[in-house]
């Protein structure tokens, strides 16, 4: 019976579901201290002057740091930056306090240590820094102006330039032959990534031994370590970091932060436990924002609406600061402005610019939700202009005719694994019943109600399985793509897997134990999944990019053939068999055709441990190992039909129906699958419907709570329904893709899709997101009434 | 000041300040760290426990407001035969991945079930509006709790 496939209930879910999962503030350790953040209320000034006298008095308190305390002797790196996305690209010094000059709300200014988590936070309303503001970049407008300077020694906000753009002129000249070109800018507003569980860290010294244990509420444990060690100084061998249970990331777990480099260096230097959790309104300045974006978008077709050039120019927001990841996060896009359509002409170019505002970074999808945003926002434009439906506008551009195909090279120099988009499209507008909906919608236009029907249609491709290491050396990454994996039978014949890849949420235990069994023929339940330590598990890139099942699980795949292998040597030896006729049936290995001879794989685990009778040659013990570097990236794919009523009296946008149809390769558990849609598309909707990070033109933050930062809640969205197609990747042995991020990357181009064409027969042709129900009336009033959109 | 409160059946009396709240009180005094914190506005659920049966958020009341109170929290749900139905519910719907928000979905949503047996999905989803969660876009959530109520638990 094949397990991969199966809707197997998730290991994972007793512990979580009893309380018995330890997330990082559930860690307690004698003696520990809480550090408390003295954070910049102000967006740009000088750091005048940092009094922590009152602070050193209050009870509890052990310490208390301002920048300039901190400059020797705690690190000897500033916070990294891994993606230099060019050689030139600018990137100030960020150390984990700021020491002369504050760059964005939320900028650490000074540190305190108390013995409590409240004594903490009253020590910090006692330091009393005086600041002298500076001229503040506020948003990207102001950055590109290039007036006033986010980092005034830089002489320029613009950090660095990045272009796919081999032939300028061949782009131009394609356009300017276009029989229709449709022009856009689109924004990408700033997001607050808000995963439930806040962000926390606890660095626990050893004062005698020198070594280190970080806990952190990261999806990265291996990066971190590497990087504690670069930043701090701290021998790499002696930090070990462990990711407790994480209770969600999407990106903004992805990172090097100053908490972590603090807590660890201020714990090595007291010779106690350091610990900090952030509080909710904090995060929304303290951990990495996601977006921020603007994109000017230009695409030409002939007179049918077959396409004939893409150019695409963005101004990205990479906040204060260069964090892990910011500056190559808008580029993880760039392969993608085409879509899942030819495109004979294409240029990409990314400018970066510092703003002070917290600094971006990876969020659900890094890149790709933007551009698939871009171009299935311009599709739709391109098909009004060429008065066609907007699913035959997408048919007639779609790769390959929309017939499938494998290893396509698309315009921006990758090579696409393999698709096929007409059946996905069809199933998807079968599901939602597009011809009927358009029916309707022309009913409801027709009698004028208010509530009008919008249809829209997402049909995207993105990319993931991060990654081959040499596509990312090419890039300037700063780190490899692999995973490793090891896996082991112990002597009672269940199986350990260890595994690099770190989750958070995405059900791995789960997933890799299915892999594991169905190849042995093993019960899910006799395999471990061993993860998210450094000292379990000391090899391993984590995850992100929906690389896990991809590289990590394949990893695993692979170890687990080794396994395989040498449980044949070993049963050979024992039957006396030559080994090129044993196989492995349903558990056990058995002479072909001699089912007398059948042997429990699982007993190999005991004959490998005692050793007493190996074949020549054969190590003891059932212990292989993989490290496994992908060819190629997957390129997984689909259609999401979002259907909402807007109500032109009110501006209201209500969903009422969502269908995703996703494409991500061979499933191994799709009850996994469907719930990384579902939470995909909320996020995504969100953003196109609801989320914000405002901010006004002095640099605050207008909504950095839960109180007013609209996180949807059950109330606000509808069911989801999920079908999928399933096309095998070319990239990797099991043929799978990845599904963390699809959803999101599908789901804000099908919502604000929809909303415009709602109010597309009152010539509405665009909407900013959020699609909140002010600018929404705003834009059915200006196209009614000639009013101000 | 002295509280005395049961919590899961077991009386606790301790010396708190008067200024704690009660779910830090009960994670940071008392050790149960099933109900977790996942906001500072009283938005997202993360903390929600029965109080005298009736769900509350616990970061919004003092620990010296529940002196006297009987308390349950996610500790106190499962039994010896296994799960609580709402737990099992959410195990077989596939109602929860990071797990952060679920000790507060599964306290809501018992709660929410004692008031209303019979709910329709828009009930529901009306009834989980105090608590959030970024993984799940709530489908499976739902649906865990209308299977929890169509079997009568």
């Amino acid at each position: 019976m094949s397990v991969i496939g199966s809707r197997l209930l998730r290991k994972e879910d007793p512990k979580l579901l009893t309380g018995e999962g330890k997330y990082i503030d559930d860690i307690q350790v004698a003696g520990q201290l809480w550090m408390g953040m003295v954070r910049s209320t102000q967006a740009h000034a000088a750091i005048a002057s940092v009094d922590l006298s009152a602070a050193l008095e209050q009870p509890g308190v052990v310490a208390a740091y301002s920048g300039k305390d901190l400059t020797e002797g705690y690190w000897i790196a500033p916070l990294p930056c891994a993606w230099p996305v060019t050689p030139d690209m600018l990137n100030p010094p960020h150390y984990p306090v700021a020491v002369d000059e504050a760059r964005y709300v939320g900028d650490i200014v000074a540190v305190v240590l108390a013995e409590s988590r409240y004594e903490a936070a009253d020590a910090v309303e006692h330091v009393v820094v005086e600041y002298e503001p500076l001229p503040v970049v506020a948003s990207l407008t102001d950055a590109v102006a290039d007036e006033k300077l986010a980092h005034p020694e830089l002489g320029t906000n613009k950090a660095y330039t990045w272009a796919i753009d081999e032939n300028p002129d061949g782009v131009q000249a394609a356009l300017d032959g276009s029989a229709h070109k449709v022009e856009a800018t689109y924004i990408q507003q700033r997001l607050i990534p808000s995963a439930m569980e806040p962000r926390g860290v606890l660095a626990v010294p050893s004062p005698h031994g020198g070594d280190i244990t970080l806990y952190s509420a990261t999806q990265v444990p291996h990066i971190l370590r590497v990087m504690v060690a670069a930043t701090t100084g701290i021998p790499e061998q002696m930090i070990r970091v462990i990711a407790p249970a994480v209770g969600g990331g999407f990106g903004a777990k992805l990172n090097i932060n100053a908490d972590e480099i603090l807590a660890v260096a201020l714990a090595q230097k007291l010779g106690k436990p350091v610990r900090w959790t952030e509080t909710r309104t904090e995060a929304a300045g303290s951990t990495t924002h996601g977006r921020g974006q603007e994109q000017h978008v230009e695409i030409g077709s002939d007179a049918d609406g077959k396409i004939t050039a893409i150019r695409v120019k963005i101004d990205a927001d990479m906040g204060a600061y260069m964090q892990l990841i910011t500056p190559g996060t808008p580029l993880l896009g760039s392969f993608l402005y085409h879509g899942v359509y030819e495109a004979p002409a294409f240029s990409f170019t990314c400018e970066g610019f510092f703003t002070n505002k917290t600094p971006t970074d990876a969020y659900r999808g890094a890149g790709r939700p933007e551009a698939s945003y871009a171009i299935e926002r311009a599709m739709d434009m391109l098909a009004a202009e060429v008065g066609i439906d907007p699913a035959e506008i997408r048919r007639r551009n779609y790769i390959n005719g929309g017939e499938k195909f494998e290893n396509w090279d698309n315009p921006a120099g990758l090579t696409f694994d393999s698709g096929h988009y007409t059946p996905n499209l069809d199933l998807a507008l079968d599901l939602a019943k597009y011809d009927e909906l358009r029916a309707e919608q022309a009913r409801r236009r027709e009698a004028g109600e208010s509530k009008q029907l919008g249809i829209g249609l997402c049909t995207y491709v993105e990319i993931c399985g991060l990654a081959p290491s040499r596509a990312l050396g090419d890039l300037g990454y700063g780190a490899g793509g692999w995973e490793h994996a090891t896996v082991r039978m112990l002597p009672t014949g269940k199986v350990e897997v260890v595994s690099g890849s770190t989750p958070h949420g995405q059900g791995h235990e789960t997933s890799w134990s299915m892999i594991v069994a169905d190849k042995m023929g093993i019960d899910p339940a006799d395999v471990t999944v061993l993860h998210s330590d450094t000292a379990l598990s000391p090899l391993g890139l984590d995850t992100y990019g929906s690389r896990s099942l991809a590289v990590g699980g394949v990893a695993i795949a692979m170890a687990v053939d080794k396994l395989i292998d040498k449980c044949k040597a070993l049963a050979a030896h024992q039957l006396e068999a030559s080994v090129d006729d044993i196989v492995l049936e349903d558990g056990n290995l058995q002479v072909a055709g001699s089912p007398d001879t059948a042997t429990p794989i699982q007993t190999m685990g005991f004959a490998a441990f005692t050793a007493h009778d190996l074949p020549e040659g054969m190590e003891p013990n059932l212990n292989e190992a993989v490290t496994y570097d992908p060819p190629n990236f997957a390129f997984p794919f689909g259609t999401h039909v979002c259907v909402v009523e807007v109500d032109e009296d009110t501006g209201e946008v209500e969903m009422i129906d969502y269908v995703a149809v996703d494409d991500c390769g061979q499933q191994i558990n799709p009850l996994i699958v469907e719930g990384q849609v579902h939470g995909g598309v909320v996020q995504g909707v969100a953003q196109a419907l609801w989320e914000d990070a405002v901010y006004d033109a002095d640099g605050n933050p207008l909504n950095p709570s839960f109180m007013d930062y609209l996180v949807p809640s059950a109330a606000e969205v509808p069911n989801i329904r999920t079908d999928s197609t399933t096309t095998t990747s070319t990239s990797n042995p099991l043929g799978v893709k990845g599904v963390g991020e699809a959803g999101t990357i599908g789901s804000a181009a099908a919502a604000v899709n929809a909303v415009v064409d709602a109010l597309s027969h009152h010539g509405v042709r665009d909407m900013a997101m959020p699609a909140t129900p002010q600018r929404v009336w705003r834009t059915i009033d200006a196209a009614k009434n000639g009013g101000q959109a | 000041m002295e509280v005395q409160i049961t919590i899961n059946g077991t009386t606790h009396t301790s010396e708190v300040e008067p200024r704690t709240l009660l779910v830090h009180h009960i994670r940071d005094d008392l050790g149960l760290t099933g109900t977790n914190v996942g906001c500072d506005t009283s938005s997202c659920g993360a903390c929600t426990i029965h109080i005298d049966g009736q769900s509350a958020k616990s970061c919004t009341l003092l620990a010296v407001q529940a002196n006297g109170a009987d308390l349950t929290t996610i500790e106190g749900m499962a039994s010896g035969d296994g799960l609580h139905p709402m737990q099992q519910a959410f195990m077989e719907n596939h109602g929860l991945q990071c797990g952060y928000c679920t000790p507060g979905m599964v306290m809501a949503a018992t709660s929410f079930l004692n008031e209303n047996a019979d709910p329709s999905e828009a009930e529901v989803r009306e009834g989980l509006e105090g608590n959030l969660c970024r993984c799940t876009g709530y489908h499976n959530i739902v649906k865990s709790v209308l299977d929890c109520a169509s079997k009568g638990a």
